[in-house]
């Protein structure tokens, strides 16, 4: 997983709430079979009309999407995260995630940024009077500074260490194998099997 | 202190506990389809890992796969491609794989009740957010992403931060024609999309108890639609009596004694508390629809398009703003003048046998309205024999309807089952998002039964607006 330490960029304000992973990336982008190529699928219907947010000159190249609240609902789809990553966003500030698209977002180094409402507000005012204005997420000090704002967010101490390094769970977790091979020899044996080995 | 129901399933699995970490959970159960796990068995072979434990493992071909002309080479390319590469992971990695033409094949939240496979106290975990279904059984079962697919391939566990929980208490008893659908429907409009985020939700009290299994899946599917990742139902005999007999549960005898000792276990102590709690007059409910592009965007059957302004909240107002233009509706008009143009009777919400009789038994002797095109997709091979064996297939046919091959279909429209821009769907999925059935396409989520007198009628309508005895038979 590519590592996050700080990200400063310019914006995208989406005003709306709710932003279900089926407008992030469509279904019928879902039958590839990479992890990449998935960025002219991003907001693929809303992208349709040339004064979406994303479609206007002045957003060319904005690396930080400041969403409404309940962004990310819906199917559990990686491909969501995918396509953010692909277009270009390295971050996404919200009031509130799914918690699946949410985790998915931490397992692909793409942070995503809890901040009150009113704190959103202020970022998307700002954005929008000014394009320009540059907003800087920062895990290390686990803060969100623009111009007249300097946020502190909440991420536990385990994630931010998993995202400062860029560390691959999978790699981490077999690190416990004794655990896992002491816990599968007390398993009951009427719990399930799918075949008989 | 008592521990929950969800709180006993997690502890039962936690493999490593400590300080600052969070649990590290053995997995019960892994179901893959074929949309999230191409990119993590590619992850897998090039670390060079093997699957864990493949008894634990099983697979179905469902999200991509046509409903018509299953005999025949799948049309569209890429998804052609996608299942073909499924197939080949399965034979390369050793995954038992039920593919199109199979028996066992279907939606892969209908397959693992079906075969007995998802128990109580199991934990079950998918690349499919509606993995929340099995959590009807009594189990700890959520979506997961790719990543986090490969991880379960590679590990047999997910490190994951146990979540709050919230009971979700249904008093009384449903009225006469109010079903699973329009509850969890209601639920949702109650709580909202993002009501039980962090939360796993536990659905009890009298109307929940007597559910039947099918039921109860059609709730706990839902789960997801109120932002939770999982939801369960405490397992009692109703539970038992589904999974006694099936391939996969344990085998009578000391096997499913020991089994049900444990099972009976499985419930949230008198003492136990929880983080948050939702009562519900289970009394007061009717059939519910969604007017709106989320889930929580639902009302009565018998009441009107919202008034946008009439939200306090600017960003629901907004919201429903959206909706109403997307829809194509106009606040106050009635939900039952709504005309449709398509019924979808499938998904894994509710695509099962009693979904499906519950449909016949409205729609026979009766036809689908003229302009309206209805398809019955079930959900799996399974149930799709079952409905033979009765004859349901033959009251969809003679009423007009499509009767189709097993799998996701229209409920997203991955195949060619979809909705044309402006088209409207009365439909029995989970998931009302702008384009989910089709680009530009519109859907209104409803019950079985209330799919089945639109059809009939050609607006939002439920069997009581059938005007014949034989229609409230039905119901």
């Amino acid at each position: 997983m590519e590592a996050f330490t700080t990200h400063t960029g310019r914006a995208v304000p989406l005003r709306r709430s709710n932003v279900d992973t089926d407008q992030i990336i469509p279904a019928h982008w879902l039958k590839k079979i990479t992890r990449d190529g998935f960025e002219d699928g991003l907001f693929e219907a809303w992208r349709k009309d040339p004064e979406f947010i994303t479609n206007r000159p002045e957003r060319a190249g904005a690396t930080v999407l400041v969403a409404g609240p309940d962004f990310g609902t819906g199917s559990s789809r990686e491909h969501a995260v995918w396509a953010l990553q692909n277009f270009g966003f390295k971050t996404v500030i919200s009031s509130r995630f799914a918690d699946i698209f949410r985790g998915n977002s931490l397992k692909n180094g793409l942070l995503t940024v809890v901040l009150p409402q009113e704190t959103v507000e202020r970022l998307w005012k700002l954005t929008e009077a000014d394009p320009n204005a540059e907003i800087t997420v920062d895990l290390v000090d686990r803060q969100v500074r623009a111009e007249g704002v300097v946020a502190e967010f909440e991420l536990d101490d385990n994630a931010r260490w998993r995202l400062l390094e860029g560390l691959d769970d999978i790699s981490l977790t077999l690190q416990n194998e004794g655990d896992i091979s002491a816990y599968e020899s007390t398993r009951p044996a009427f719990k399930p099997r799918t075949i008989r080995l | 202190m008592g521990r929950t129901l969800a709180e006993k399933v997690w502890d039962d699995h936690v493999v490593r506990r400590a300080e600052g970490e969070p649990d590290l959970l053995f997995i019960d159960l892994h179901l893959l389809h074929e949309v999230t796990s191409p990119q993590a068995f590619e992850g897998l072979r090039q670390a060079g890992r093997p699957v864990r434990r493949l008894d634990l493992t099983i697979a179905t071909e469902d999200h991509n796969t046509p409903t018509i002309d299953i005999d025949k080479p799948i049309a569209d390319p890429v998804s052609r491609a996608q299942l073909e590469t499924l197939r080949k992971n399965c034979a390369e990695f050793g995954v038992r794989l039920h593919s199109l033409g199979d028996v066992e094949q279907g939606v892969v939240h209908v397959v693992g009740p079906q075969l007995g496979l998802t128990q109580p106290g199991t934990t079950v975990v998918c690349g499919d957010s509606h993995t929340s279904t099995h959590g009807a059984f009594g189990a700890l079962a959520f979506g997961i992403g790719t990543s986090q697919v490969e991880h379960v391939l590679a590990t047999q566990t997910l490190p994951l931060a146990r979540p709050k929980t919230m009971a979700i208490t249904v008093t009384g008893a449903l009225a006469e024609g109010v079903t699973a659908k329009d509850l969890i429907l209601a639920i949702i409009a109650r709580i909202g999309t993002g009501g039980g985020q962090g939360y796993i939700l536990e659905y009890r009290g009298e109307a929940v108890e007597q559910l039947s299994m099918e039921a109860r899946m059609t709730i706990c599917n839902m789960s997801i639609e109120a932002g939770a990742r999982a939801g369960m139902i405490a397992p009692d005999e109703t539970t038992f009596e589904y999974l006694r007999g099936r391939d996969h549960a344990p085998a009578a005898g000391e096997e499913w004694d020991e089994a049900v000792a444990y099972w009976k276990t499985l419930r949230t102590d008198d003492d136990a508390a929880f983080d948050a709690e939702v009562v519900i007059d289970g009394t007061t409910l009717s059939p519910f629809v969604t007017w709106g592009t989320n889930p929580g965007q639902g009302a009565p059957l018998s009441a009107h398009v919202p008034d946008p302004a009439s939200y306090e909240d600017a960003s629901d107002r907004n919201a429903a703003e959206k909706a109403l233009e997307y829809m194509g509706l106009t606040a106050g008009q009635p939900l039952r003048d709504i005309r449709v143009d398509t019924v979808f009777v499938g998904s894994c919400t509710n695509g099962r046998i009693e979904d499906l009789r519950a449909v016949a038994g409205i729609i026979e002797g009766r036809k689908v309205a003229d302009g309206v095109r209805m398809l019955v997709v079930p959900g799996s091979v399974r149930v799709a024999l079952q409905a033979v064996e009765e004859g349901l297939d033959k009251v969809f046919k003679e009423a007009g309807a499509e009767w189709r091959h097993a799998g996701c279909s229209m409920c997203l429209g991955m195949n060619p089952d979809q909705l044309a821009p402006g088209e409207r769907s009365a439909s029995t999925s989970n998931r009302n998002f702008e384009g989910r059935q089709g680009k530009g396409g519109r859907t209104h989520l409803v019950s079985p039964q209330v799919a089945a007198a639109t059809a009939v009628l050609g607006h939002l309508a439920s069997p009581a607006d059938l005007s014949d005895a034989h229609a409230t038979a039905g119901v």
